[in-house]
């Protein structure tokens, strides 16, 4: 492990944004190399208190290894951890650890009961006695599992072990919540009620949490700032509205949803409102980019309206209307994903309703509707 | 009956004693070998489980060599003693102990060492919780090891000589009572090794099901 290096004198203090307190936990010039090959690189990650962190991304991207990274818990890490600005040494590892509580995807519980297990970080920290039983059934309680804090921890369910789990975490009261996919091992029944039960104790008791999940439904809930990691290297860290809606490359966009993704060129602009040519078709977009640029137009699937071709239908602002018959129809949950070939491929989710009132089917012509604004451009290298 | 207690509770005391020292050096060598990564890691695995096939009598004659009175350990004045069957034995049952534990805690999840640490667990705490996990094998480890050394013959009588009332144990007595001709005593000899054995490994067997009932 080699930490504490000074950062290159060239790269100089990083993300100096007016911070009036340093961020709870940070790390700098992180670099996780496995087998001769980097896994992991990243320039500066940082969780402020108050606010969790949602790390998203593909499976391997990274973002399990950046968790451990932070807990001091990787053999082969570089790079500066800071905590509340101060520098952490191997050394002082231990004292790290002991201001975080790290939750694993599986629940790795104990083999005692559930209350021996949440009472484990307490006693590692030396607490003893009367304190580490109102703590332990304080939380217990409200996870929602006091009921079951003499039970075998081998005979709770899934849901219950990672509420045991969770409840492990939260009895430090750490300075930092570290949770790895904590609800990946938990069935569908179970997931959603713990989801909502984690969101609400991460709002009452405020505290900094940097989760990790490739759920964007999650994220998008827990989070609030959204730092997607796609190959070992953090592509975006911004609100999650921002990353859903205008992400920063190709990748991004293809992992937050973005299903039509069309190679383009801004033919003109005018009052920021730019016509690109794409495929033969004249998209519009807000854009501040230049004329001549080559683009990548990006449009989530919910942006888009349909019409059946010939229908009449309600007056739009819209200023993007193309139309092209339909070459797939995908039911996806509660939602229809239908595929129109305009000349460029256009992907609209609409309702199962809907699809059935309007009678949609493969070949059939409709005009897909868009607005400029939900039009995000990603500028390409000339 | 004098002479049979005496040498039942030799056996039982040199066993034991052998035990309990190839515990205390055989259950933290074979936590760091678990535990760690490092290249020669293998070989290392290989030599602890050819130790734990070594025939006693190779161990025996070694440790012979090393305690005969031209020894390089004469000058200890340790062989034919009860002190040279205990570090026979302990030669014997340490690669056993190790090995087995090992293997034992080898086997847990990495990701538990993981969430321990993660917890807030120091070195010795994480080390005292896998060892709590591992129970089961760590208890089978060490009935192994004493099954391995309270019916070993070779080692014992070679080091210690089979000298009545010094260094006569459960089975160099048997060996000797059979070499007689004396089969009763044999007999008999052998009913308490078997009861001995029974009852030792009968306790371990019981805290081993506890663990398990947690």
């Amino acid at each position: 492990m080699r930490l504490d290096q000074p950062l290159a004198a060239s790269e100089g203090p990083v993300d100096p944004n007016a911070r009036t307190s340093p961020p709870v936990l940070e790390i700098r010039d992180l670099r996780v190399v496995r087998g001769g090959r980097q896994v992991l690189g990243i320039q500066q990650f940082a969780v402020d208190a108050h606010e969790t962190v949602a790390v998203v991304g593909p499976n391997g991207a990274g973002k399990s290894t950046l968790l451990l990274a932070l807990s001091l818990l990787i053999g082969q890490q570089e790079g500066r951890l800071l905590l509340h600005g101060e520098v952490v040494t191997p050394r002082l590892a231990l004292h790290l650890r002991r201001q975080i509580g790290l939750v694993l995807a599986a629940p790795m519980l104990l083999d005692t009961t559930v209350r021996q297990n949440v009472a484990a970080g307490l006693r590692f920290r030396g607490i003893r006695g009367q304190q580490v039983s109102t703590r332990v059934d304080h939380w217990l309680d409200r996870l929602g599992i006091l009921s079951l804090r003499d039970r075998h921890a081998r005979e709770l369910s899934s849901g219950e072990a990672q509420r045991v789990s969770l409840a492990r975490a939260f009895v430090l009261e750490p300075e930092v919540l570290l949770l790895d996919e904590p609800f990946s091992s938990v069935d569908a029944a179970a997931r959603s009620q713990l989801i909502d039960d984690t969101e609400r104790l991460l709002r009452e008791t405020s505290r900094a949490c940097v989760v990790v999940t490739h759920d964007l439904d999650e994220a998008s809930r827990l989070g609030t700032r959204m730092a997607v990691i796609i190959d070992g290297q953090l592509r975006q860290d911004d609100d999650p509205q921002t990353v859903l809606s205008a992400p920063y490359d190709e990748d991004v966009a293809a992992f937050v949803g973005v299903q039509t993704r069309l190679l383009g060129r801004i033919e003109s602009v005018q009052d920021g409102l730019a016509a690109i040519e794409v495929d033969g078709c004249r998209i519009e977009a807000l854009s501040t980019l230049a004329p001549g640029r080559q683009v990548m137009c990006c449009l989530r699937p919910e942006d888009v309206t349909l019409r059946v071709s010939g229908q009449a239908g309600p007056a739009t602002s819209a200023r993007n209307r193309l139309t092209g018959s339909i070459v797939k129809i995908v039911v996806k949950g509660p939602f229809v994903q239908v595929t129109v070939a305009c000349g460029p491929i256009i992907v609209a989710d609409v309702t199962r309703a809907s699809a059935t009132e309007m009678g949609l089917r493969e070949g059939q012509l409709v005009e897909a509707t868009f607005k400029a604004t939900a039009v995000h451009l990603i500028g390409l290298q000339q | 009956m004098d002479d049979l207690l005496q040498i039942t509770l030799l056996s039982l005391a040199v066993s034991g004693v052998a035990t309990s020292i190839s515990l205390l050096i055989g259950l933290p060598l074979g936590t760091v070998l678990a535990l760690s990564v490092f290249r020669s890691r293998g070989v290392v695995l290989s030599v602890v489980n050819t130790g734990m096939a070594l025939p006693p009598v190779v161990a025996g004659l070694a440790i012979a060599l090393l305690l005969w009175r031209s020894g390089p350990l004469g000058d200890l004045n340790l062989i034919y003693t009860p002190t040279a069957i205990i570090v026979a034995e302990v030669v014997i049952a340490t690669p056993v102990i190790l090995g087995l534990s090992a293997a034992g805690i080898g086997q847990l999840d990495p990701r538990l060492q993981v969430q321990l640490q993660g917890l807030g667990a120091s070195r010795y705490q994480t080390v005292w919780w896998l060892w709590r996990e591992a129970r089961l094998s760590l208890l089978a480890a060490l009935m192994a090891g004493f099954g391995s050394v309270i019916s070993e013959v070779g080692a014992a009588m070679m080091v210690g000589g089979n000298i009545s009332g010094q260094t006569r144990v459960l089975t160099t007595a048997i060996v000797l009572d059979v070499g007689r001709g004396d089969f009763g005593t044999a007999i008999e000899l052998a009913g308490i090794l078997l009861a001995l054995a029974f009852i030792v490994n009968g306790v371990l067997t019981w805290a081993q099901q506890s663990g398990r009932r947690g």
